[in-house]
């Protein structure tokens, strides 16, 4: 493990049995189904996708809220899989979350520095003017005066919020950072202001940002790498400028052609997708994506793609394998 | 002659603590067959104005406005039933949440027929065979059997469809999508779009979009209305708008949007939009404007002529100057 890397997953893999009734057996509900990936200090990883993806079931795995049921998860060098209470304890403090609505994310009855602090007090064992010295230095941290210290959060607009949560989770000095559509629920004009405090945070700390959206705008800014998750599944991962200027699989390309574009002059050829999202309770034979997909063909409905590398990036996708194959042969036979 | 034409309209909310007004003298006009995109942020007023027309609104509401026509006919103080015979028949609303604006207690197919009958006055057959056409239009496979679908048995997407079947029954003149694809996702929204133009180059009917996002606005709008807490802050067609905004709040949040900037730092719009007890005298964005001077903070600004998209700005944006601004002298001495 080099040094700069503070998590690896491998093949993550999070299951749920679903009940379907009484005159029904359990149904098998694969939300996450083997993922792998690492954060690095100072960098961002974004999981892109739409929702039933998995990527909300992939931040709650990070973070052990939830365990994976299959798989290896190693934060700081410590396996965190059915690892002892105790690691898990002191690995905890080393992953925070900011929740996607800060309206229900802060808790209406307790005042922001009580919540600020509440971390501090069950994973230290700081003095009271201790704790209260770090909470309001936090509050400046993130463009908050000392006097929010003592109000409830309904007396602040959502970007504050946002800003609050975020301070709550650096109260305990983490390394990783898992943000969960952290701006989806503000307007434009807030969200530059609480993505630019994240793009502070992550310089000045050194943090590793785990970003979960759905906006591929807001990913094309924030990112360095670029997940494309697609039931359950990482269909595409690449680096960022690769996976926006050559996206290769078809779902990706999709997703970027279907995002508007704030700019009427230019008129760009859209991708309209067939249909919906499958139900993951029922998933397609094969590759998952198939009865959508305008390249799919014989192959597509009968294996499962695995995760092959094209160019710069990953990509799970038969036509782009085949793709892939050819222009090495063609290449091949050249020289 | 215009299909819709607002002057000065006025919303006010009686609460609690004093009459809130939010909506701010909006005025503008729609013609038939038109497709406007109404912006603004959370709590700009966009949804009330349009609620307003559809006579929506609370008993706490108190609507005032010089002009509210539509088709010919004054829409203010016109009683329920007369009100009726309009809405839900020549002037229809979609809006953000299809899943809460259906009846979770009937049928997909019940709630179609049911504006058929009402408004066409057609017998039940009729009506029934005319509901799963529409649906059909709307680009839903299996018609008949989606007919006696419940809400909940939907996608959201698919939920949208039909709020979409039921708007479009009566063939309206106007059609008002409050939000129609904020709460999908990315790929569905893309259809839903598609689906809601298609259908409004099909049937000439106008559009009026209410939404937040700039490129909604860019790939949908032909016209775009700018709104800022409670008022309209700049009118223009789509092009000029992007190119060459006139009202500083409009260049700023343009200038906010990831898509349209390079640097690591985005050029955010500092503070917050003003709420119930805040709501400063003069122009309403001086708190957050770099250009605001003190006539500004005292003076509320005049719209500007249309070639400067009626902006409400006393030094309105041209290639991003301010023309008149005091700073500008002191520039070039």
């Amino acid at each position: 493990m080099t040094g700069d890397t503070v998590l690896i997953a491998e093949d993550l893999k999070r299951y749920y049995e679903v009940s379907r009734g009484a005159f029904h057996g359990h149904a098998l509900l694969k939300a996450v189904d083997g993922v792998s990936f690492r954060l690095q200090k100072g960098k961002t990883l974004a999981v892109v996708g739409e929702s039933g993806c998995g990527k909300s079931t992939l931040a709650r795995l990070v973070t052990m809220i939830e365990q994976p049921t299959g798989g290896t998860l190693t934060i700081a060098g410590l396996p965190a899989v059915d690892a002892s209470a105790e690691v898990r304890k002191a690995l905890r403090p080393k992953v925070q979350i900011v929740f996607q609505n800060p309206y229900s994310s802060l808790n209406p009855r307790q005042k922001i520095g009580e919540s600020l602090e509440e971390p501090l007090l069950v994973n230290t064992d700081l003095s009271k003017k201790e704790r209260r010295k770090r909470a309001q230095g936090m509050l400046a941290n993130v463009g908050l005066r000392p006097e929010h210290y003592d109000r409830y959060p309904h007396m602040f607009s959502g970007g504050q919020r946002q800003r609050i949560a975020i301070a709550r989770a650096l109260m305990l000095e983490p390394q990783i950072l898992v943000l969960d559509e952290p701006v989806s629920a503000l307007d434009v004009s807030i969200q530059a202001q609480v993505l630019n405090l994240l793009t502070e945070i992550i310089d000045r700390l050194n943090l590793a940002y785990l970003f979960i959206s759905h906006d591929l705008s807001v990913v094309r800014h924030i990112a360095d790498e670029v997940m494309v998750m697609y039931l359950g599944k990482a269909v595409e991962h690449g680096p960022r400028d690769e996976i926006f200027s050559t996206p290769r699989h078809p779902y990706t390309r999709a997703l970027l052609s279907a995002t508007p574009i704030p700019d009427p002059a230019r008129k760009k050829e859209r991708i309209v997708l067939k249909g919906e999202l499958p139900s993951p309770l029922d998933p397609p034979s094969g590759c998952p994506f198939h009865p959508r997909c305008p390249l799919a063909f014989e192959r597509c409905p009968r294996e499962m793609p695995l995760l092959l590398p094209a160019g710069r990036s990953l990509v799970a996708c038969h036509a782009v394998e085949e793709q892939e194959k050819a222009m090495s042969l063609a290449s091949g036979k050249a020289a | 002659m215009a299909l819709l034409e607002i002057n000065n309209l006025t919303v006010e909310f009686s609460t609690s603590h004093g009459p809130f007004r939010a909506v701010d003298g909006v005025s503008f006009s729609l013609d038939r067959g038109e497709v406007l995109a109404i912006v603004g942020e959370s709590g700009s007023g966009k949804s009330v104005a349009m609620l307003a027309v559809m006579g929506l609104l609370p008993w706490t509401a108190r609507v005032t406005a010089d002009r509210l026509v539509f088709d010919g006919k004054e829409l203010l103080g016109l009683d329920d039933r007369a009100r009726r015979a309009i809405i839900g028949k020549d002037i229809t609303m979609i809006f953000q949440e299809p899943m809460s604006s259906l009846n979770p207690c009937f049928t997909v197919g019940f709630q179609l027929i049911e504006s058929l009958q009402f408004h066409l006055g057609m017998s039940r057959k009729q009506a029934r065979n005319r509901a799963i056409e529409i649906l059909r239009d709307v680009g839903i496979s299996a018609a008949e059997r989606r007919m006696s679908a419940f809400p909940h048995q939907l996608s959201g997407g698919m939920n949208q469809r039909v709020m979409i079947a039921i708007a479009i029954a009566c063939k309206p003149k106007l059609l008002i999508a409050d939000e129609p694809t904020t709460a999908l996702d990315v790929t569905i929204q893309a259809q839903i779009l598609d689906l809601l133009l298609s259908l409004q180059r099909e049937t000439g009917m106008a559009l009026v979009l209410i939404t937040h996002s700039m490129g909604v606005v860019a790939e949908t709008a032909e016209r775009v209305s700018v709104q800022y807490a409670g008022q309209k802050v700049e009118e223009q067609d789509v092009a000029g708008l992007f190119s060459d905004p006139h009202h500083p709040y409009t260049a700023a949040l343009l200038a906010a949007l990831p898509e349209r900037s390079s640097a690591r730092r985005l050029p955010s719009i500092p503070g917050v939009v003003p709420g119930q007890f805040n709501r400063p005298t003069g122009c309403l964005f001086t708190p957050r404007c770099s250009y605001a001077t003190d006539l500004c903070r005292k003076l509320a600004p005049p719209p500007q002529p249309p070639a400067l998209g009626f902006a409400l700005c006393h030094y309105p944006l041209i290639a991003g100057r301010p023309q008149g601004h005091p700073g500008n002298r002191e520039a070039a001495e």
